[in-house]
């Protein structure tokens, strides 16, 4: 049967890893390959990278990291941020990406996903949404949490995997970076709304968090964090076998 | 010297540094004569059964395949390029492969329980159902990283691996110089570079 998924999270801002509380206070971790090869080394699923860089020098310097990463660490790599047109897609996937993450360019032009969809296939296209609760209904929020788009989340996620999209990432804003566990009730109404795979993000603090999640929701595929990976406070082999004692199937 | 050949379909850059790291010699080609002179081939691919045919059969290369194959050459197929090793798909429609293989590809729809998502994608334990030297440096129970929604039936006389999702779904097969694997080898960590390595060592005479 398939594993569940443990998925560490690269910020990258100008070929760095960074990674702020509640998307702000950014801070120097890592170099991005010593980072992936740790990971990959201590059994993580899946790597996923986030380009937080605006400018074209950054986004040079992100794609020279993506393919020094890729030619030397051999597991799945997603990759997100700045990502508007098909050709953001090519740039890339030719660098080693196995998937690529639509986010604000998606709320912008949802077409892209169905384009991308159409030439790569529905598993490389990965719809990211930043969610957050307001007036009592799941919002998603563009530009890295900071703009309401003022679109209902469930129904924004069920459209997205209708034109395409063959994985969904949530990242709960209420709970990201506040270390106090998934949010499941967030993470429910998704893994109810759609078929695709669903990986949990925002707000791992502890293994337990990991534990509860697989538990409270069975069909979630995957957990993702950033900063309990990066700074050590969960190491992935411990991880796992916390989760295999708990009856949760790890690779 | 391995040719990984080029048709046009799937991204090659994993696949390229994989090889590249366990230290054999590859070359990426849509040349038959490259692939007439390679000690082995490696045929790619990811997309839609029907397309990725037809780009061979419009190249000459399904030709360049078979022949080398009747030679004796090692050939390895991933993913889709272990499917297109097969005598047809039922991929949207019906379509003939290269036919080195007995067996046909059909959808996991309908075959597995509707509970269970498709694709089936992530990391599976592979469950060895027959002795293979492409596995000598893997085990029972090793995890490797699937991406499919298709998967070949009816190929008992080559099956050597499979992997539990609702049924057991083919994962690996081999007859003679034949192999191919439905899972992505340059994607599955350390597992997937020792199979890879089991397919470019050279055989013993």
């Amino acid at each position: 049967m398939i594993t569940k998924r443990i998925i560490p999270c690269l910020d990258i801002k100008n070929g760095r890893v960074v990674k702020g509380t509640n998307f702000q206070g950014l801070s120097d971790v890592s170099d991005p390959v010593s980072l992936a090869k740790y990971y990959s080394d201590s059994m993580a699923d899946e790597l996923v990278f986030y380009d937080i860089t605006a400018s074209a020098e950054g986004r040079a310097l992100f794609t020279d990291v993506l393919c020094k990463v890729a030619s030397e660490i051999f597991i799945p790599l997603t990759v997100g941020g700045g990502i508007n047109t098909v050709e953001d897609f090519d740039r890339v996937l030719k660098c080693g990406a196995d998937k690529v993450s639509v986010n604000s360019g998606a709320i912008k032009r949802p077409e892209l996903i169905r384009e991308a969809a159409q030439k790569y296939g529905n598993q490389c296209v990965v719809l990211s949404a930043d969610i957050k609760r307001v007036n009592g209904e799941f919002r998603v929020f563009a530009k890295g949490g900071r703009e309401d788009t003022g679109m209902e989340a469930i129904s924004w996620i069920r459209r997205g995997v209708s034109l395409g999209a063959g994985e969904v990432v949530v990242n709960s804003i209420d709970t990201d970076g506040v270390k106090k566990g998934f949010d499941i009730e967030m993470l429910r109404a998704v893994c109810d709304a759609v078929s695709v795979p669903v990986i949990a993000s925002g707000g791992a603090g502890s293994m337990q968090d990991f534990t509860d999640l697989f538990r409270a929701i069975p069909d979630i595929d995957a957990g993702l964090a950033a900063s309990v990976f990066h700074f050590g406070q969960i190491k992935i082999p411990d991880l796992k076998q916390e989760l295999k004692n708990n009856h949760i199937l790890v690779r | 010297m391995i040719a990984v050949i080029d048709y046009g379909v799937g991204n090659l850059f994993s696949l390229r540094s994989s090889l590249y790291m366990i230290g054999a010699d590859s070359v990426v080609t849509s040349d038959p004569s490259v692939m007439e002179r390679a000690d082995r081939l490696i045929l790619p691919g990811v997309g839609a059964f029907g397309d990725a045919m037809k780009k061979l059969r419009d190249s000459g290369l399904d030709r360049v395949i078979r022949t080398e194959a009747a030679k004796g050459k090692p050939v390895m197929g991933i993913c889709l390029g272990m499917q297109l090793l097969f005598e047809k798909s039922y991929e949207y429609g019906e379509h003939e492969g290269l036919g080195l293989l007995r067996g046909s590809v059909i959808p996991m729809e309908g075959k597995i329980p509707a509970e269970l998502k498709i694709p089936h994608i992530g990391w599976n334990a592979l469950h060895l159902t027959r002795e293979s030297r492409r596995f000598c440096h893997i085990g029972e129970g090793d995890c490797v990283y699937f991406v499919h929604s298709y998967y070949a039936t009816d190929c008992e006389d080559s099956l050597i691996a499979t992997a539990e999702y609702g049924r057991e779904l083919t994962a690996a097969v081999e007859k003679d110089n034949v192999f191919g694997c439905q899972f992505h080898p340059e994607k599955s960590g350390a597992v997937g570079l020792n199979i890879l390595r089991g397919f470019c060592e050279e055989d013993p005479q």
